[in-house]
């Protein structure tokens, strides 16, 4: 059954291939802006992608009540032996608890090629830390030995820092610390610190109290009780979150900022594909005004003229979504590397190209075909027949 | 029987501030199975008249029955399906649309109809086969010759077996030979499948192969002629 008898979809395809030049100006403004409106969905994906990695929902993280970061929190000795006894907390073959106490403190370091000391995050752990991360793999020279002056930094820090190549050694805490081993963090935050023997950091930056203890539990499953056991003892004034949701938290402002700064960049470029989608369109109308003209009086309705200009606008809007897909998509091979400003430390991530931001580019897309040819297709659906007959 | 009725007709074009008159208490009856030429000096209304038997313009007032119909009182919308269903159109500058081949341009008002795909592609075929471009179908009108393209909007006006045919100078872009051609075809039309058709034409040549001729002078009409 046919709604409406409509133009065939042939004759808009035919006409925005004719003009071809027009076609891939226009296209092509479209395409500029659906590249960056891509590249910032792109980068916020990449970095929740990040934020979630890094974590694991089997692991509660515990933090002094109301510190939004570990750097901020504080958890003393007596609070984090007391989590050790709570129900849910998993524990190894001779029955330890696996739990991990640590210290996280920011120091500066250059990054390479630069003058300008960047903040670097160094995590004090005991070698348990890398047990219960199973995405954090060694993957150079080995993890550090329990009372050495001994660290490992993660890749993101191999390739932005000078200096820490395997036997050689960064100056932070009034010490030299060497490095023996490279790891892998799969692209989540971790990747971007450097790992060291809890006490022997505690120690080095003077500190009585961990930053954060990281309670392994025996599943996912068991977070609300470990959760109610918290709550229930007046001396265990803390906040539990699983990794997952405490990693996506500490990007929140980024990722409001990556957003807006899209959202307006987008609108602002936008403006400008429409009106020139609107300028070809109106050109298109002028030129084929005779077609029109005997369209109508060969019975197509008001209704079908209309559909069939605002077809070709969408069209040509898709024509050029779909370029800007293409380019956007070859963001991915690039990583950004960046202040994360909840943290203050470093935070590599790349873009993320997933099915979503593609369908909600190509809405956009459409949409701003829609828009941009919407006054022209309505001239040309108002049309009088005989006037438009006795066009050149 | 008359296919079409004019009775009273009147109308006038605004340009500027200013009301032009241009057909005024026009009658005029066009009987079934007519060849009518029309004729008359340029700006006489010949072209008018043909757009408002073709339900494309709407007069001021007077009624304008076809089929016994009166198109004047169809709506926008109304009009269109009746235009589509009734009236085949033969232009001066042929007007086919470039971006679609002659079989695409015959079909296009198939698409209007309820036919399937191969009901479309079979009159489509024959039709374009009674005006001798059989071998022609997969062509653009950029690759036809004038003549050929009036050939191909012939074909386009008969295909959904309308009432009437109207025809403005259909042979004045042609030369002599593709315009014989033309007027050959139309004949056809009219004594071998029984259409009714309106051709207007300053062409003394042209008009030699209607039934009737008739001549409008300032919008007028002031004689007839068999
Ligand atoms: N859409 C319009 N707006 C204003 N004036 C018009 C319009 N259509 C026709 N006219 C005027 O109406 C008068 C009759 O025009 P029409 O086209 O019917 O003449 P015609 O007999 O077909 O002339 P020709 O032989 O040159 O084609 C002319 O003065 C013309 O300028
Ligand atoms: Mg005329």
């Amino acid at each position: 059954m046919r709604l409406l008898p409509n133009v065939p979809v042939s004759y808009v395809f035919r006409n925005i291939w004719t003009r071809k030049l027009t076609t891939a100006l226009t296209a092509g403004g479209m395409a500029l802006v659906v590249f960056v409106f891509a590249a910032v969905l792109m980068l916020d994906a990449g970095l929740k992608k990040t934020a979630v990695s890094t974590g694991s929902a089997e692991n509660a993280i515990l933090l002094r009540q109301s510190a939004q970061t570990e750097i901020q929190s504080g958890v003393s000795r007596d609070q984090a032996s007391l989590i050790e006894t709570l129900p849910g907390v998993a524990r190894g073959n001779g029955g330890e608890p696996q739990v991990t106490k640590e210290t996280v403190v920011l120091t500066a370091q250059n990054k390479r090629g630069t003058t300008k000391p960047a903040n670097l995050v160094v995590r004090g752990m005991p070698q348990l830390g890398l047990a219960i991360r199973p995405q954090v793999k060694i993957v150079d020279g080995r993890l550090f030995k329990p009372g050495s002056s001994e660290i490992v930094v993660g890749l993101g820090v191999v390739n932005a820092f000078d200096g820490v190549a395997i036997g050689q050694s960064l100056r932070f805490a009034g010490r030299e610390w060497t490095i023996v081993g490279h790891f892998d963090a799969k692209k989540s935050g971790y990747d971007s610190e450097v790992w060291g023997d809890v006490e022997q950091m505690m120690q080095a930056f003077r500190r009585t109290a961990y930053s954060s203890v990281i309670a392994h539990l025996e599943d996912a499953g068991r977070f609300e009780t470990f959760k109610a056991a918290i709550a229930a003892d007046q001396r265990l004034a803390l906040d539990v979150k699983q990794e997952p949701a405490f990693y996506e938290e500490q990007t929140k402002a980024l990722s409001g900022f990556l957003f807006w700064l899209g959202l307006a960049l987008s609108i602002i470029f936008s403006v400008g594909a429409m009106i020139g989608a609107m300028i070809t369109m109106y050109a298109s109308v002028a030129n084929r005004t005779r077609e029109i003209g005997t369209l109508r009086a060969l019975g197509f309705r008001r209704r079908s003229i209309l559909v069939a200009f605002l077809l070709e606008s969408m069209l040509l809007a898709l024509l050029g979504g779909l370029v800007g897909l293409f380019f956007a998509s070859f963001l991915q091979v690039f990583t950004i590397t960046t202040m994360n400003f909840t943290a203050f430390s470093q935070l590599a991530f790349g873009f993320d190209l997933t099915a979503r931001i593609v369908l909600n580019t190509l809405i956009f897309a459409a949409v701003m075909g829609f828009v941009g040819g919407f006054l022209p297709s309505v001239q040309a659906s108002r049309l009088e027949i005989v006037d438009s007959l006795r066009a050149a | 029987m008359n296919l079409v009725e004019i009775a009273h007709l009147t109308k006038s074009y605004r340009r500027g501030g200013q009301v032009v008159p241009v057909l005024m208490d026009l009658s005029l009856e066009i009987p079934q199975g007519d060849f009518l030429g029309l004729m008359g000096p340029s700006g006489s209304g010949k072209s008018t008249l043909l757009n408002l038997i073709a339900g494309i313009d709407k007069p001021d007032s007077g009624t304008l029955l076809v089929g016994g119909e009166d198109i004047t009182k169809l709506g926008e919308a109304d009009l269109a399906d009746w235009r589509a269903s009734n009236v085949g159109f033969i232009f001066q500058f042929y007007n086919l649309m470039p971006v679609l081949s002659a079989f695409e341009n015959v079909e296009l008002p198939l698409l209007l109809t309820s036919l399937t795909k191969r009901d479309r592609r079979e009159r489509v075929e024959t039709a374009l086969e009674l005006v001798g471009l059989a071998d022609r179908m997969e062509h653009y009108p950029n690759e036809l010759s004038g003549g050929q393209q009036q050939r191909v909007a012939i074909a386009r006006a008969f295909i959904t077996d309308p009432a009437i045919i109207v025809a403005d100078e259909p042979t004045g872009d042609l030369d002599r030979k593709s315009a014989e051609e033309i007027l050959g075809l139309m004949r056809r039309l009219n004594s071998e499948l029984g259409k009714t058709i309106v051709m207007v034409t300053h062409d003394p040549h042209a008009v030699g192969s209607a039934k009737h001729v008739t001549h409008l002078e300032k919008g007028e009409l002031v004689r007839s002629q068999t």
